[in-house]
């Protein structure tokens, strides 16, 4: 395009093109696309490269300028870092326990629930799952607080049992878990929903005069039909549930002690409060690198249909 | 149909609904504390019932420091978020959804492959390079990282907007020498209000909520969003009054509710946002 082109007739335009297929042609074709690609590289992926130099250094946000290589330690001390092996524990039960059991469950299981009943049930249950999923973190976390602190909602339910107690202190992980779970399910219930519009009845229908029980039939039929959609809500609530931060550290900062703190949770104290930049960059580049390969797997299981 | 089949149906019928409702009421209970707390003068954080409700603790929040300021920086933030995304996108969109290339289909698998990435992980990385370049604290810095953050998304979704308007409608106006601009512009755009306005909506509400980025990025309180001011408002104090925090997150909330009963009538009724999504 930048090609200074003399002045010529109109008629001449015409086979001028052919030329033009190649290079400039390609180039002036895939120029809207440059907004896009300085946005991400200069706010996404030029962070991430630097950060995995930074992650070999020692820098931090104490004022001194002397940032100095030091190789792999924050990797050796990572592996020796039991808070952060802890931590990594955490967001392992954390993931498995709200997003692949918790909310792909739930999700799946509402969205069977609702198949076929009346325009009032579908509205109000799919409103009330969508309405925890459409409130902000923060409010959701306020939300779970009150529900569970000592004096709140569910102990005042609890309380005629005598089950009455703090749940963010006895069972802190349980309590984010729940938290996330009522959150997160809206996701998982809208795949499901989508993908089990596409079964065809008629083959359950058929199914269920041969006798299948109805468990049979969503064993045998419904659920082979839509293995994709389960994979790749798979992938992806996980890759959302790694890094959840708000909900976890309005809820319980991560405490008490270090009782419910992931990853996500340890890395920004060590960059934010104690301003172990180097550090908490070696830790994320170690929840990017376990993104990553969700993302990886996940790209390898869609394939994209235009080819 | 034996009669003993359809009683069975009948009961799978009643358990069916008492289950829905089971899951109805559980998602509804963590709100009761919320709705009821904020009507309710010196509420606790128990949700106890006294009959008494009054409009106070609304009043008391009904300020500029409280609520004013920081949800007009949270229209800025996230509707300038929105904007840039929204525009971005569509340009990104273009050449994706019209030219079939190696090159085209390189970008959208890291375009996808992005969208998996943990953004709290590049928090990190990020606030150092702002850092050094002094956009902490700044609101334009804020939003570009937050429009980068939500372009990969947003592209693939204005992608698979923009393959449901029929290529035929443009190889006219590509007969008559119209450029991909004015195509866009004039043909496609037009034709895809409601995946535009699906898309804006979709990433205005998203950054709505969003507490990592601002918190880390924005340190002045006059610059923070209310996602930010709402947690400063609860943990500052040691006595919270809890009355207040209920009406303000009710109020936080409440644009969010809007956008998403106009998203669904965007969508035609059902919120078949995954329809975009499954591509």
């Amino acid at each position: 395009m930048t090609s200074v082109a003399p002045p010529r007739p109109s008629a001449v335009r015409a086979p001028d093109v052919a030329p033009r297929r190649g290079l400039g042609r390609r180039l002036t074709r895939f120029a809207p696309l440059v907004p896009a690609l300085l946005l991400l590289l200069v706010f996404f992926a030029g962070p991430m490269l630097w950060s995995v130099y930074t992650a070999f250094t020692n820098l931090a946000l104490t004022g001194s300028s002397t940032v100095s290589f030091v190789g792999v330690d924050n990797f050796t001390r990572l592996i020796h870092d039991p808070s952060f092996l802890h931590s990594l524990w955490l967001t392992l039960v954390f993931v498995v326990g709200s997003a692949v059991i918790g909310q792909n469950t739930l999700g799946l299981l509402i969205a069977l629930l609702l198949r076929g009943r009346s325009r009032l049930a579908r509205s109000v249950v799919t409103g009330l799952v969508i309405a925890a999923w459409a409130v902000p973190e923060t409010v959701a976390g306020f939300c779970w607080y009150a529900f569970l602190y000592r004096t709140g909602s569910l102990n005042e339910l609890l309380g005629h049992l005598g089950l009455s107690q703090n749940w963010l202190y006895t069972t802190p992980m349980l309590a984010v878990i729940l938290a996330n779970v009522w959150r997160g399910t809206a996701f998982s219930m809208l795949v499901y929903s989508a993908a089990l519009s596409e079964v065809p009845p008629d083959l359950i229908e058929a199914a269920a005069m041969d006798g299948a029980s109805a468990w049979q039939r969503l064993r045998h039929i419904t659920l082979p039909l839509i293995r994709r959609a389960i994979v790749s809500n798979l992938m992806l609530i996980t890759l959302q549930t790694l890094a959840a931060f708000g909900l976890i550290y309005v809820m319980t900062g991560g405490g008490p002690g270090t009782a419910s703190q992931t990853t996500p949770l340890y890395m920004y104290q060590q960059s934010f409060k104690f301003y172990q930049l180097g550090y908490g960059t070696a830790m994320a580049l170690v929840l990017l690198a376990v993104g990553a390969l969700f993302s990886a797997i996940y790209l390898r299981l869609i394939r994209l249909e235009d080819r | 149909m034996t009669d003993l089949t359809a009683a069975r149906r009948g009961t799978s019928r009643v358990v069916t609904y008492l289950v829905l409702a089971i899951i109805a009421v559980a998602f509804l209970l963590p709100f009761a504390w919320l709705v009821l707390a904020s009507v309710q003068p010196g509420a606790a954080l128990s949700a106890d019932m006294s009959w008494t409700f009054s409009a106070a603790n609304f009043q008391d929040v009904l300020t500029v420091d409280t609520i004013f300021r920081p949800m007009l920086n949270s229209v800025l933030i996230s509707g300038g978020t929105a904007l840039l995304t929204v525009l971005v996108a569509v340009l990104a969109a273009y050449p994706l959804s019209r030219y079939q290339s190696r090159f085209g289909r390189s970008f959208l698998y890291i375009i996808l492959f992005s969208t998996g990435l943990p953004i709290t992980a590049v928090m990190v990385p990020v606030y150092a390079m702002y850092s050094r370049i002094n956009l902490i604290d700044s609101i334009p810095g804020t939003i570009a990282f937050m429009s980068a953050s939500s372009l990969p998304f947003a592209a693939w979704m204005m992608k698979n907007f923009m393959d449901g308007v029929p290529i035929s409608l443009e190889e006219a106006a590509w007969t008559d020498g119209a450029g991909w601009f004015q195509s866009l512009h004039r043909i496609v755009l037009p034709l895809m209000v409601p995946g535009l306005t699906v898309v804006f909506i979709f990433t205005f509400v998203l950054q709505w909520g969003n507490f990592f980025v601002p918190f880390i990025l924005l340190l002045s309180p006059e610059k923070q969003p209310a996602s930010v001011t709402i947690y400063t408002f609860f943990s500052q104090y040691g006595q919270v009054a809890y009355g207040q925090l209920a009406a303000f997150s009710i109020l936080y909330t409440a644009p969010v509710v809007v956008f998403y009963s106009a998203l669904s009538r965007v969508l035609g009724g059902a919120f078949s946002l995954t329809g975009a999504v499954k591509g």
